[in-house]
């Protein structure tokens, strides 16, 4: 008698967050139709915060999202800021700076932590993991820093909870040298190789005019050729008083994507680099008592794009409301046009090229159009997507 | 001729109220039944991104913010509009012009129970299947 042990993989994967249904309708290979579901992971922040005092809701925001844990925060500062004067005037210098540092190592973890799953899905396993260990010292900066790898609790509104210490300095700076070489590497994976342009080109894309008409932000947005950056055209932090670069594709696939993020990364690190070199001595907290009545907006870049917070205050401890818009919620939405008229083998990375937070992928289930049986599951797309890249491989000869 | 003074020419006695908070803090507010040609004029001919919209239940009437960026400036336009009828609130959809719009119309639907005429998909979008019909969490009398 044998029994057969079934384990089950989703909806709620212990590895990711965010569970995100996508229903994709094919006929044959093509991709002819997809519903987004969300909704899973909805916690009701936004009412909740309504019951906290302004200083109780950094907290609370920077558990939206375990990835870009400090852009929440980050944002609702800015906002309450906003309705104080606007950061410039109220934060002190050198909380500015470390303001920006956070921000930046944030979008290189971030960053890596994609490439590596993009890697994986497509049956680059290697770039999967070596994008994940050069992704640990990221995490052990932020660990020096912050004293937390994730969900880091620096920002509050008028400034940061902890300094930078100088005998950290050098320690940073020469975790960003090594970075470097790093980088190189995966600039050279992705540029170099015929069969990532195979499967990476073409494919997914997401038109300028899509791309307006979609209202997608960040990576997603500026990879199908929108000039836009929060931290250029709405400057927080010192990011006005820093030499950087914003990254633009005209493209619009799956190859742009991944090219705007790695090259992205090299901007950060020039960032960061700067900021530990001009940053000066001084306060890092402003103690504000008191919000005024008002209503303000804070937006920042985060590592998938604009995020938007709007707080209204009616002068007593607590916001009023709160609105919270993260960058995911403009950019998963345009999935029904990047990866509608592709095939199934494409879907995994076109879903997971607007760096949604990851789960997504893995509750993915195919319809078959004629009727409405379900044929694949999540795991079943990605050893199909793998397998693509492996044929593609052997065509080369490689 | 800048945005600024663009909006304001087109519009003419069509806005309420003007403020300008700061160089980058624009509120201005329409009557609901202006909302469509506001938007068509500054998402369709003025070219700003719509960046999302914030609905609030205040003690007079439900309120709509719709936020645009110019991101050439960073000059950020937050429209405001009241829906007074708070027993049956409606507005016309924006989603009709952009698909962008579609996702936060359903949102606002299903936590204030704002109705969006002309939506092409009106269905709720974050809260459960067995959310109770008419009960909608943004409205202050579920207080926190």
């Amino acid at each position: 008698m044998s029994h057969k042990v079934i384990v089950p993989i989703g909806p709620y994967h212990p590895l990711l967050e965010e569970p995100e249904f996508f229903q994709l309708y094919v006929e044959g290979e093509k991709v002819v139709d997809i519903d987004i579901i969300i909704g899973y992971n909805h916690r009701g922040i936004e009412k909740l915060a309504e019951a906290k005092h302004f200083d109780q809701v950094p907290y609370l925001v920077e558990r939206i999202c375990g990835i870009c844990s400090s852009s929440h925060p980050y944002a609702y500062v800015l906002a309450v800021e906003d309705i104080l004067g606007g950061e410039i005037n109220v934060v002190p210098e050198r909380a500015l700076f470390i303001r920006t540092i956070i921000d930046e190592l944030q979008r290189v973890h971030s960053h890596l932590l994609w490439l590596g799953l993009a890697g994986h899905f497509i049956g680059y396993n290697t770039v999967w993991m070596w994008a994940w260990k050069y992704r640990e010292p990221i995490l052990d900066m932020f660990e020096m820093i912050t004293g937390n790898r994730n969900n880091y609790a620096m920002f509050k509104v008028g400034g940061v909870r902890r300094d930078i210490l100088d005998e950290d300095i050098p320690v940073l700076k020469k975790a960003l040298d090594d970075l470097i070489p790093a980088l190189d590497l995966f600039k050279g994976a992705v540029m170099d190789d015929p069969v990532i342009h195979a499967r990476l080109k073409s494919v997914g894309i997401l038109t300028k005019q899509q791309a307006i008409d979609w209202c997608v932000v960040g990576p997603t947005a500026r990879a199908s050729g929108l000039n836009m950056d929060v931290r250029r055209d709405e400057p927080y932090g010192v990011f006005e008083r820093i030499d950087w670069n914003v990254i633009i594709e005209k493209e619009g696939d799956i190859f742009a994507k991944t090219v705007v993020r790695i090259l992205e990364m090299y901007e950060s690190v020039r960032i960061i680099r700067q900021c530990l070199q001009k940053m000066p001595k001084g306060e890092i907290d402003a103690d504000i008592k008191d919000i005024p009545p008002g209503e303000g907006i804070g937006r920042v870049e985060a590592p998938r794009g604009e995020c938007f917070h709007y707080v209204k205050s009616d002068g007593t401890n607590r916001p009023v409301r709160l609105k919270i818009r993260a960058p995911s919620f403009m950019n998963v939405a345009s999935n029904k046009v990047g990866a509608v008229g592709g095939t199934i083998s494409d879907a995994t990375i076109t879903l997971a090229a607007v760096d949604p937070c990851y789960c997504c992928t893995e509750r993915v289930t195919v319809m078959n159009k004629s009727d409405n049986r379900k044929i694949l599951n999540g795991w079943d797309l990605i050893k199909l997507s793998q397998e693509k890249t492996r044929k593609i491989k052997e065509g080369l000869g490689g | 001729m800048n945005v600024k003074e663009a909006i304001k020419e087109r519009l003419g006695n069509k806005i309420i109220d003007w403020e300008e908070i700061s160089s980058r803090r624009i509120y201005f507010t329409v009557d609901k039944k202006d909302i469509v040609e506001t938007v068509l004029l500054l998402f369709k001919e003025l070219g700003l991104r719509f960046s999302i919209a914030s609905g609030s239940d205040t003690p007079e009437a439900l309120e709509i913010l719709y936020h645009f960026s110019l991101d050439k400036t960073g000059e950020f336009f937050s429209v405001r509009t009241f829906i007074n009828d708070k027993k049956n609130p409606q507005i016309d959809s924006i989603s009709p012009i952009f698909p962008g719009a579609e996702w936060i119309e359903r949102e606002i639907w299903e936590m204030l129970g704002i109705k969006f005429i002309g939506h092409p998909n009106l269905k709720r979008l974050l809260l459960a299947e067995d959310w109770p019909e008419g009960n909608y969490p943004l409205r202050q009398e579920n207080v926190t």
